[in-house]
């Protein structure tokens, strides 16, 4: 197997893929949206809290997806969590930045350094929007926005 | 001929090979892999024959279409007037003039749906569509019932991918005016009983459009024999080059259908108070069509030809039968699509990895498969799968390609099982 699938599926990959963290239905949620990829047909739902301050109290996501796809909302909800909408914005830009080789991983701040897993996708410019669906659903959620489509 | 001795000279006849040596793109690698090509069913590769064609035209005799009064616009038109008649040949047409080239199968669709839908249908009319359908013949029947208030109709499909007939016989009624069906479902490779559909949606006054992308490649064609009022399909899907479509349609109703598109080369006279049309076919022909594409299309089918359909269906069979049994044999894979009428595209899922991770872990290997949802999402819906891997069987595949899949897809199982 080369090295490059290797790197893109990672240990941490494969056990957030089969195993998603925040893989629910949010009853409290108070932003929502849905995000399609409709050349492959994923679809996922993330699902925040945010408190009056627009910070994310939490985050959780429903979908079908491939294993980056899953992974990376599993991550991305976890690390939103606790976050002011404004620290979630940037940290998708320098998340997307890293997965379209605009910027690198050594490029993400240091509460981010776990999504440097997910930089093998620069290698398999087809699966790049895998990786990027559920942080443009979350940032479309944070907006206000109920779909997008990354077509 | 005792049938053993039947299939020896058959695969003596059908020089695998050779074959694969008519089409220069495999002998290429992929990722330093040989390549198994396995996405025939969504554009097919081309054989020198066509290559060359395509190569002759613009060194040669490239000029305009139907206007230059010089001899390399009229030996051009004359090549590309003799594709329709090549076309005719192949499917079985009673005239050239029926034959209208278009850009694709999906433009074909959409000429139907505006020159006839628009026109001979009206509010409440109702167009039977089936479960499996690809979504160029849903699309354009959707977009003509939020204009004109028809009502759309789909028949149901079994767990296998098969028809449901008696439930398309119980959808026919009064109103319905026309019956728009694949011949072959290009997710399952499930085969439609079209002449019966035909027989009974005539029965019941309504037309049939048959959308042949998928089977002219493998199942030889007789739009007299079946009746058919529509028939279409692409050129690239035939082995021939993209840019160039087919719709062939029953004269009198292309008669009575207004033009699709307006422009230059369909028209008789043009003044600024009226035009008037051009006849069959240059009717539906407005603007400068795609002339190298028709030729290569035309070569495409004497390529086709030169090797029969018979023989060429015949090894796709040997080849989808061995790898249904292949892939069957692995665990944890589930075929989508188990019709025994079916040919040439085997769909399935992996309970431990979806089809995008195995696409991307098998390229690495050399092995091009299509994964996704195959321009099928109500099919997605029905079968419960959010996409499948799709391998689909050229005239050029052999057991080599398969076994190069499921040595792949070992790898998959590797990181995912």
């Amino acid at each position: 197997m080369s090295d490059d699938l290797r790197e893109l599926y990672q240990e941490v990959i494969l056990d957030h893929g089969k195993n998603p963290r925040n893989f629910h239905l949010h009853d409290d949620a108070t932003n929502e949206a849905r995000g399609n990829n409709p050349l492959c047909g994923d679809q996922l739902v993330i699902y925040l809290q945010l408190d009056g301050e627009r910070n994310v109290v939490d985050a959780s996501f429903l979908g079908k997806g491939c294993a980056i796809c899953m992974a990376s909302a599993s991550m991305m909800t976890d690390l939103v969590k606790g976050r002011s909408a404004e620290e979630a914005q940037s940290m998708f830009e320098a998340f997307h930045d890293m997965c379209t080789g605009e910027g690198d991983e050594t490029a993400l701040a240091d509460n981010m350094e776990k999504l440097s897993v997910l930089s093998g996708v620069r290698e398999f410019p087809t699966r790049v929007k895998c990786a990027t669906l559920p942080w443009h659903t979350m940032v479309a959620a944070l907006k206000g926005e109920n779909e997008i489509s990354t077509e | 001929m005792p049938s053993s001795e039947k299939s020896q000279t058959a695969s003596i006849m059908y020089d695998i090979e050779a074959i694969r040596a008519d089409f220069p793109i495999l002998a290429r690698t992929m990722h330093d892999k040989p390549l198994a090509f396995l996405d025939t069913a969504a554009s097919a590769q081309k054989p020198r024959h066509v290559i060359d064609a395509v190569s002759h035209v613009y060194e040669n005799e490239y000029a305009n279409v139907h206007r230059g009064l010089y001899q390399i616009s009229e030996a051009v038109t004359v090549r590309y007037e003799g594709t329709r008649e090549i076309i005719r040949d192949f499917i079985g047409a009673a005239h050239t003039h029926e034959i209208i080239f278009t850009r694709n199968a999906t433009e074909s669709i959409n000429l139907v749906a505006h020159s006839f839908g628009r026109n001979f249908l009206s509010e409440g009319d109702e167009v039977i569509i089936t479960a499996l359908e690809h979504h160029a013949n849903i699309v354009p029947w959707q977009m003509l019932r939020d204009e004109k208030g028809i009502v759309l109709k789909v028949v149901p499909i079994t767990d296998d991918g098969e028809l449901i007939m008696s439930a398309f016989e119980d959808l026919l009624g009064p109103r319905t005016k026309l019956v728009s069906v694949a011949h072959m479902s290009n997710v399952m490779g499930t085969i439609l009983p079209i002449k019966d559909i035909i027989d009974k949606a005539h029965a019941a006054g309504a037309k049939v459009l048959i959308d042949g992308c998928q089977s002219v490649t493998h199942i030889p064609v007789d739009v007299q024999a079946l009746g058919c009022d529509f028939y279409i399909f692409s050129g690239h899907k035939l082995y021939g080059p993209s840019g160039i479509g087919v719709l062939y349609g029953k004269e009198e109703l292309l008669n009575a259908m207004p033009p699709f598109m307006g422009g230059g080369d369909m028209i008789s006279s043009v003044t600024f108070e009226k035009s008037t049309w051009a006849k069959l076919p240059h009717k539906f022909e407005a603007g400068t069509p795609a002339i190298a594409q028709a030729i290569g299309l035309g070569a495409a089918i004497e390529y086709v030809n030169g090797l029969g359909l018979d023989a060429i269906g015949a090894h796709e069979a040997d080849v989808l039968k061995y790898a249904t049994e292949q892939l069957s044999s692995l665990e944890g894979l589930r075929i989508i699509g188990t019709s025994p009428n079916k040919a040439s595209v085997v769909s399935f899922v992996l309970e431990y990895a979806h089809p995008h991770d195995i696409a991307t872990i098998i390229d690495r290997a050399g092995v091009a498969v299509r994964a996704g949802h195959h321009c099928a999402q109500p099919l997605m819906e029905r079968m419960d799968v959010p996409a499948t891997v799709r391998a689909s069987i050229g005239l050029y595949n052999n057991r080599t390609d398969i076994d190069a899949l499921v040595r792949a897809l070992g790898e998959v199982e590797e990181l995912f099982g």
